[in-house]
């Protein structure tokens, strides 16, 4: 590793440099004193990878394999020929986007006021948007529940204008929001930070007025970022379960997500089915980790909420 | 970072007035509604329906999984993180690349997988159960399925850290006679604590949050397999809003303890960073 060069310091120091000495001619014990024997590391090895297969590798080795073993006209059969998972699919393609797009709008509000400006009240901003990592979806969905009930004034106004809420897309995109309310605020944030005001400043200074500044300056600088919370956001947002499954009343054909509709076929035995639409989902994963890669390897961008140990839940 | 007096910048209205409308609908109004519920009741109810018998065995089970789940996980992940960041090897960079996996895969593909694939026909569950050993509705799956969603929080949260060791002090500790085992006790150990603990307080939240990949592999039956999470749901669905209100409050609570616990953590960690 480029970190563990010694030599850097070999021409400054005077004590004569350890590690190329001891390359030289130490005792082989000195030689690799920073690193273990190759039985170790290889030991090592093989259990991370005893674990990763185990873990992560066979099930989902297992669940492609069972999904295509019957053919890829039956794949795509248990797919499109079912009406409810066809509409379980474009539920899930309406809600997801709604969540994220919802949450964009918020996520740049509220990096921008928390990054630009100091004012009293903003750490408890900040806690506030993270409380949704710390609440149980299913808790999320409960608290949806009472707020849209009969005893609450919510709940009356929306009985009384006829608006339609639980049991009803409304509160399912509201479940996936409250969940994946954090991700890209939490993404923005240390980007924002890192590019600090100034050219911002120099804008406003220039004359150019909020709109101006945040779509020539701001945006594009914020852009690759923004790209890889909306992506993170999107994934959650597609696989939210718990929330969705307490306020959506799960009515087959008409309140079923994508995830709802994989527990519905297992509790009805629909196997090839299920195992289709499972894999469905684990390709759109893959895909979202595929365009990860490209963002961080390409463009690369750092990930932040990684290093801070927030990694979308 | 310097400090801006409001209006420097544009916006400094309109995006205050956006966040906390938002935040007020989205996250306080909910919560809010479910404090009012709780609180709405004789007090006594209250916690007569929170330490419900059935409802403390709910919250044991969710704390001893999701705790041995965690404990495990925190091994694991710094076993991977470990050998991620320090040895070269065929398959690393794809190893890297699918570790994040758990994020993006919806948990209940995660259950179902996990459920068919540890039944009697799924290659493991066939090839056990010719053993004699039979995990279906076992605590042990379900434990095995919190360790998929959970140890990338471990992996991710160590390896930044590892990666920026200063190996410096490896060498220093080598020239005084410290052999390999002890360095790694007493000279990494140390400087990876905070980032591991903070790994073992996602994964642990995490899975005390859990339900989509535990309602598929769990028995969930009241008082012997039923975590807090289910026990939540079933209660709505009995139409014991009440029931359901004072578990989740309790639930609340801890993850609220474990939030606290990583942000306090967290601050520590960037100050002697």
């Amino acid at each position: 590793m480029d970190s563990f060069n010694g030599d850097k310091v070999a021409g400054l120091s005077p004590v004569p440099n350890v590690a190329a000495e001891a390359a030289s001619f130490a005792p082989p014990s000195l030689r690799d004193c920073r690193t273990e024997s190759p039985f170790i590391q290889y030991t090592l090895i093989i259990l991370a990878w005893f674990f990763f297969l185990g873990i992560l590798g066979i099930p989902i080795l297992y669940l492609f394999t069972q999904a295509f073993s019957v053919g890829i006209s039956l794949f795509f059969q248990s797919i499109f020929a079912d009406k409810d998972t066809l509409n379980s699919i474009f539920l899930t393609l309406t809600i997801a986007p709604l969540a994220v797009l919802l949450n964009t709008v918020f996520g740049l509000n509220a990096a921008w006021l928390l990054t630009r400006y100091r004012f009293p009240g903003r750490t408890l901003i900040l806690t506030l948007i993270d409380l949704p990592f710390a609440v149980s979806p299913v808790v999320t969905g409960l608290c949806l529940v009472i707020l849209a009930g009969s005893r609450t004034w919510v709940g009356y106004w929306l009985d009384r204008l006829g608006i339609p809420f639980l049991n009803n897309t409304p509160s399912m995109v509201m479940g996936t929001m409250f969940v994946t309310l954090p991700i890209i605020v939490r993404e923005l944030i240390p980007v924002l930070e890192e590019i600090g005001p100034e050219q911002e400043l120099a804008a406003t200074s220039l004359g150019a007025n909020g709109t101006q500044m945040f779509l020539r300056i701001t945006l594009p600088n914020i852009a690759i970022g923004l790209l890889y919370g909306v992506l993170l956001c999107n994934a959650r947002a597609i696989g939210e379960f718990a929330s969705v499954a307490v306020v959506s009343g799960r009515i087959a054909g008409a309140t079923e997500t994508m995830p709802l509709r994989v527990e519905r076929l297992f509790q009805e035995y629909k196997s090839p089915a299920d195992f289709a639409l499972a894999s469905l989902l684990a390709l759109m994963a893959f895909g979202t980790l595929l365009a990860k890669g490209l963002i961080e390897n390409r463009l690369n961008y750092r990930h932040h909420s990684v290093k801070k140990g927030k990694m979308g839940q | 970072m310097n400090r801006l007096a409001p209006k420097v910048l544009p916006g400094f209205g309109i995006t205050l007035g956006f966040t906390l409308t938002y935040l007020g609908f989205l996250v306080l109004l909910p919560l809010g509604a479910l404090l009012f519920q709780a609180l709405s009741n004789n007090p006594f109810d209250f916690f007569r329906s929170a330490f419900h018998p059935r409802a403390l065995s709910a919250y044991w089970n969710s704390f001893s999984m999701a705790f041995s789940a965690a404990v495990l996980n925190t091994f694991i992940g710094l076993l991977i993180a470990w050998v991620l960041v320090r040895y070269r090897f065929f398959g690393r960079r794809f190893m890297d690349a699918v570790i994040d996996l758990p994020f993006a895969l919806p948990t209940s593909v995660a259950g179902f997988v996990y459920s068919t694939l540890y039944s009697e026909r799924g290659w493991l569950g066939e090839f056990l159960g010719q053993n004699g050993i039979h995990l279906t509705h076992t605590w042990f799956l379900t434990v095995l399925v919190l360790l998929f969603t959970g140890f990338p929080f471990v992996v991710r949260t160590v390896q930044p850290v590892l990666e920026e060791l200063d190996g410096d002090l490896e060498e220093a500790a080598a020239i005084l006679g410290a052999n390999r085992f002890q360095t790694f006790i007493h000279v990494i150990m140390p400087s990876i604590l905070p980032a591991l603990i903070t790994g073992f307080s996602l994964a642990f939240a995490r899975g005390l949050g859990e339900y989509g990949s535990i309602v598929f592999v769990s028995s969930n039956l009241p008082y012997r397999s039923e975590t807090g999470p289910v026990l939540i749901v079933s209660r709505l669905e009995e139409n014991a809003i009440n029931d359901a209100s004072a578990a989740a409050i309790v639930m609340l609570m801890a993850s609220f303890g474990m939030l606290l616990l990583i942000n306090t953590l967290q601050k520590r960690r960037q100050s002697n960073g």
